[in-house]
């Protein structure tokens, strides 16, 4: 492709990179990423995807801004609360880079719509907040044949993995973790609390994974999880091996088609604290 | 993994070459095991604790013994993982080992991995 003067002034520390280049920033603006979530992960992991270039950007949320958002929620801001979190997250993105496109979904994604929206995307980012979203989206990554960069967070320790099951020898979410928590037993809410700029940091990181998964190059996340401690101030990977009797992607498969599980439903217990 | 001192004698060789591994039930392994955020709370807010035990399932008992409630937290009541949390024997997942079974060694660090599922 041919880039304009304003785009090889503005992509220029990427083009001098030998493991970009001009053909890796072609790469980047003619990519198509979408992330779930405009909240914590999504803010910061979203801008870096603009900034870099990535030509399409979709982002699914069915939130409105709030005031309690803007510690950590940083594609948002002050005029922007009671605002759809993906309008204001497309005004963010338009004013950073003009060469991106968004799609803004302002919705929940349920069994019914999530295969058809991220049919047309090549990275999928997760940011969501709770345990049923995020196995809906491992399935349905697995069913549409795409990466997952996953994010999580909680309080002060963060992780993140590239769940990839559709390809030999990558695991899914699900051969980490086979089934989500009961209703209620472990803390998915943010009401439990949750350090702001740790989510700059995983979200950014996933945001790394996604550029580089477009470029193909370095070596990525899948088959690894990333622990990241940030009161400890340690980064540890450890490994995730594909589970050959995952009920998703393993040899004898039991889950044919997407299922949606309980939705927590959000209530702050200080004794948990 | 401390060798059995009998293999080290002459003539035990060659036995011993032909069998598995030989397992000395009393010894005792300590393993520095590092707590999650989550369960920090039952070990009095620390991030590490030393378990003694010569496979998981004896560290478990031992985590037990001394921080009381981390085993319900980690464990289904026949006494198996739950299936959203993880241990770490260093960078290898148990359930791709012997699981509960996995022997452990002298310095090893067992993590406990929970799934977590914030994002906003």
């Amino acid at each position: 492709m041919d880039f304009t003067e304003e785009q090889i002034e503005r992509y220029s520390r990427h083009i001098i990179l030998p493991e970009v280049g001009g053909k890796g920033q072609a790469k980047l603006l003619g990519a198509k990423v979408f992330a779930l979530g405009a909240g914590g992960l999504g803010s910061p992991a979203l801008m870096y995807l603009a900034a870099a270039g990535v030509g399409k950007i979709g982002v699914a949320d069915a939130d409105a801004v709030d005031l309690s958002n803007l510690q950590r929620q940083i594609i948002h801001n002050n005029t922007r609360i009671g605002v759809p979190k993906v309008e204001s997250a497309k005004q963010t993105i338009n004013e950073l880079n003009p060469d991106v496109e968004v799609e803004a979904i302002n919705k929940r994604l349920t069994v019914d719509n999530i295969r058809e929206v991220i049919r047309d995307y090549d990275v999928i980012l997760d940011g969501s907040d709770n345990f049923p979203t995020r196995f809906l989206m491992n399935d349905a990554c697995f069913f549409e044949k795409k990466p997952l960069v996953s994010g999580s967070m909680f309080r002060f320790d963060g992780q993140v993995a590239i769940f990839s099951g559709h390809e030999d020898d990558k695991p899914c979410y699900r051969c980490l973790y086979p089934e989500p928590p009961p209703v209620g037993l472990v803390p998915s809410c943010q009401e439990a609390g949750v350090l702001g700029a740790l989510a700059g940091v995983i979200g950014v990181l996933q945001a790394v994974e996604a550029i580089k998964l477009v470029l193909s190059i370095g070596d990525d996340l899948k088959g690894h999880l990333m622990i990241f401690d940030a009161l400890g101030m340690s980064f540890r990977k450890v490994k995730v091996r594909k589970d050959p009797n995952c009920a998703l992607c393993g040899d004898s498969a039991t889950i044919k088609e997407l299922t949606e599980y309980e939705q927590a439903t959000c209530e702050f217990n200080p004794a948990d604290v | 993994m401390a060798t059995n001192p009998q293999s080290q004698e002459k003539g035990w060789g060659l036995y011993i070459k032909n069998k598995t591994k030989p397992v000395r039930e009393d010894i005792n392994m300590a393993v520095k095991v590092r707590i999650p955020t989550p369960l920090r709370k039952i070990t009095g807010g620390a991030d590490e604790v030393t378990a003694n035990g010569a496979d998981v399932a004896a560290v478990i008992e031992d985590l037990e013994a001394n921080h009381p409630g981390l085993k319900e937290r980690i464990c289904e009541d026949n006494g198996s993982l739950r299936k959203f949390v993880n241990l770490y024997l260093n960078d290898e997942d148990i359930r791709f080992k012997e699981d509960l079974k996995t022997t452990l060694s002298d310095g090893d660090e067992l993590s406990i991995i929970p799934a977590i599922a914030g994002g906003k």
